[in-house]
């Protein structure tokens, strides 16, 4: 091969080789979105859809199961922030709502947001919320309550040997940044 | 277009100008050079310092563990040694020294003139010392440097003070570095092979440097991807690895193993290429099942995309997950098996002979077998819920990759050391510095296995009083390790300087086993200008 020949090959496998790597560049942004439509299709993750419309289930009440509730507040944020219940015996199928509190500690205005999270992860799936504050901005006044009620059901279809599941909320301090959410 | 032109024209220049006399002289030789043993050699340099750097922290790591409780550092600089200590051994050591060998080696080994674009490997090297200063940079600013571990997880590595952009430019920088030594060794070995060499009678130092190159590429933009999204996560307000924002850092593991897998099997895939040609010359016999080894790399290259989550078993990964990421893992055993005996049926009635480069090869295999036996204790998902992040897993890597891949570079080193330099190694002192660096090395990693086994964690600077012993133990064993590295320094400073003349073939029957052997030692500064002969290559085996 004469040398004008061999730098026209090597330069098209140079570029056909940066083409893959500029290809698998783009794949690591666009695997993110496509991470969350699977994690949220298959409840894997602990994800939580965000409150539907109130549906109608047949009430079981022959099974119990504890849910119990867990309240983060992330890094320094001045939050006191509590269920008014730790755990409740519920049925699958019926609706019932929970009061959650939290309240500004400082004298300064903060605003919220809750990230809601279930465990086991599988079970996500199946605890419907029809209201609920997460997700959204919530704004504290200084040294001020506020009630933050969350209505929801669990769906009777779920697993038979279900004992136990935990709904924890983490709120987080988006007074400073208000990151813009996705999806 | 006239770019080009100007090129083509320069290349043209080039090969009539060097022809019949040597390199430029003094400092500028260094800057400017296209020389693929120039560059191999700058890249060799370059990974021996910093494994000494990269070293020099882990011995601040092995003081401070030297006893219980804080004595030396504190728990932030610790952290701070630990994420160096990973990033400058994993890309300022290793892979740099690989790239050093696969430079000096592939145009020899296939019978080409030089790298096929040897200016982009100029730039591809004089990435690397900017990289480093950058990085060890970050030390001294506010903040310090990054602690979060070399895989740099969110949430915590978000806390790295001013020392994060220039961590991830860092990473970027290391990136395109390895990418474009990656383009030009597939270039190399797939257009510039002398008439004859077909794939299948490449070396397998060439073959496994091929499937590294593809794992390169395929890996390294994930991870800048990645470390780029902590960037706008930290900086411009997005949320990827964000939970307020809707973001879940788990994504970052994924992407972050996704590239850190294959990563592994860069490290340690051209070392298995490294043993696959020592041990022939040694045994004076052909590699057992050449082409079984080619296809056990491709396959362990294949595997190594799709079982990335076993580092992940216990982030809350769904059951079928799990069982997936296990059985897949399992599989790597098989092709790996397949080296393993491959090497061993190379020796088997071989007439064997034990200089320096054998007996690191023939270290390498048992003792990297034993850092992957306890891999594939850890693929076990349940199991590894035990392991997860304690002393097991430091000591499962430090197996594979300091007796793994160090050992075989040291291998290299003495195995062509004769050929770069012209000059033998001083023997004596080459087996000082494998007896010395074979027994301190497990001195050092094998008590990690039961420290962790029983429950120390890793990555935390003080532990309970019960582990005391046997972390005294490593310590020491650290300690000798380092500081025989100093006898390896001086082996390759005196074969530099002079010694007993190296013949060309330099190990009896070498020439057998590999075109380098045809060539003069030291070889002349443009080696294959005209291609090998026929009977040469089809002699090879």
């Amino acid at each position: 091969m004469d040398i004008k020949e061999l730098q026209k090959a090597n330069a098209r496998l140079v570029w056909r080789i940066v083409a893959i790597a500029l290809l698998m560049f783009g794949l690591g942004f666009a695997i993110a979105p496509y991470y969350d439509a699977v994690c949220n299709y298959f409840g894997i993750s602990g994800r939580v859809k965000e409150a539907s419309t109130e549906q109608v289930y047949q009430v079981d009440q022959s099974r119990n199961i504890t849910l119990e509730f867990v309240t983060v507040v992330n890094g320094q944020m001045p939050l006191r922030f509590r269920a008014e219940t730790g755990k409740l015996q519920i049925h699958p199928g019926q609706y019932y709502t929970v009061n959650f509190y939290a309240e500004n500690t400082s004298d300064k205005k903060l605003t919220g947001r809750a990230i809601p999270s279930i465990s086991p992860a599988w079970s996500s799936s199946y605890l419907k919320k029809a209201e609920c504050f997460c997700f959204s901005e919530q704004e504290f006044e200084p040294h001020k309550e506020r009630k933050l009620p969350v209505r929801f059901v669990v769906d009777p279809t779920i697993q038979a040997d279900t004992k136990e599941m935990t709904l924890s909320y983490t709120f987080f301090d988006i007074t400073e940044k208000t990151p813009t959410i996705k999806n | 277009m006239s770019a080009t032109t100007h090129d083509e024209t320069h290349a043209h220049g080039d090969a009539h100008e060097h022809h019949d006399h040597g390199p430029a002289k003094g400092f500028m030789r260094w800057v400017t050079t296209t020389n693929h043993k120039d560059i191999g050699t700058l890249y060799l340099i370059t990974g021996l310092i910093m494994f000494f750097v990269g070293g020099a922290m882990a011995l601040v790591i092995r003081a401070e563990l030297f006893e219980p409780g804080l004595q030396y550092v504190d728990p932030h600089f610790f952290n701070q040694m630990t994420t160096l200590h990973a990033l400058i051994m994993v890309f300022g050591a290793v892979m740099p020294a690989f790239a050093g060998l696969a430079n000096w080696m592939i145009p020899m080994m296939i019978g080409a003139p030089d790298m096929a674009l040897p200016r982009m490997n100029n730039w591809s090297f004089w990435l690397l010392p900017f990289s480093f200063v950058m990085l060890a940079s970050t030390l001294f600013m506010d903040g310090g440097a990054a602690a979060a571990g070399w895989t740099l997880y969110p949430p915590l590595v978000l806390q790295t003070g001013n020392a994060l952009p220039f961590t991830v430019f860092t990473v970027h920088m290391l990136g395109m570095s390895s990418i474009m030594a990656a383009i030009n060794i597939i270039v190399t070995v797939f257009n510039m092979r002398a008439p004859g060499m077909t794939m299948m009678k490449l070396p397998l130092f060439v073959w496994t440097w091929v499937i590294t190159a593809f794992l390169l590429i395929a890996v390294m933009p994930v991870f800048a991807g990645a470390v780029t999204m902590l960037l706008t996560d930290k900086f411009f307000g997005t949320s990827f690895f964000n939970a307020a924002g809707g973001g879940d850092p788990v994504l970052y593991q994924h992407l972050f193993w996704f590239f850190g897998h294959p990563e592994v099997y860069i490290l340690i895939l051209p070392s298995f290429g490294i043993i696959s040609s020592i041990i022939p010359t040694f045994s004076r016999k052909p590699l057992f099942g050449y082409s079984s080894m080619v296809y056990a790399t491709a396959a362990i290259g294949f595997l190594s995309f799709i079982v990335w989550a076993h580092h992940q078993y216990t982030v809350g990964m769904p059951i079928a997950g799990e069982l997936y990421f296990t059985y897949a893992t399992m599989l790597i055993a098989v092709p790996t098996g397949v080296k393993v005996f491959n090497w061993l049926a190379t020796m088997w009635r071989g007439a064997m002979t034990f200089e320096t480069p054998m007996l690191f090869a023939i270290a390498f295999v048992v003792l990297f077998t034993m850092g992957g036996f306890t891999g594939v204790m850890m693929s076990i998902s349940p199991a590894d819920l035990q392991y997860h992040d304690t002393y097991f897993i430091v000591a499962h890597f430090h197996y594979v990759l300091v007796p793994g891949a160090v050992f075989a570079l040291f291998a290299a080193t003495y195995y062509w050391l004769p050929k770069w330099t012209g000059h033998m190694y001083d023997e004596r002192l080459g087996q000082l510095h494998f007896w010395l660096t074979t027994i301190s090395v497990n001195i050092c990693f094998f008590p990690q296995h039961f420290v962790g086994l029983a429950g120390m964690p890793r990555r935390i600077p003080d532990y309970a009083v019960q582990f005391a012993e046997f972390n005294a133990l490593s310590s020491v064993g650290a300690f000798v390790f380092g500081f025989s590295q100093l006898i390896f320094a001086y082996v390759i400073y005196k074969a530099i300087k002079g010694g007993v003349k190296a013949s060309s073939e330099v190990w009896e029957g070498a020439e057998a086993h590999g075109l380098e052997w045809h060539l003069p030692s030291p070889p002349p500064y443009h080696t294959w200008t005209e291609a090998p002969a026929q009977e040469i290559i089809s002699d090879l085996h």
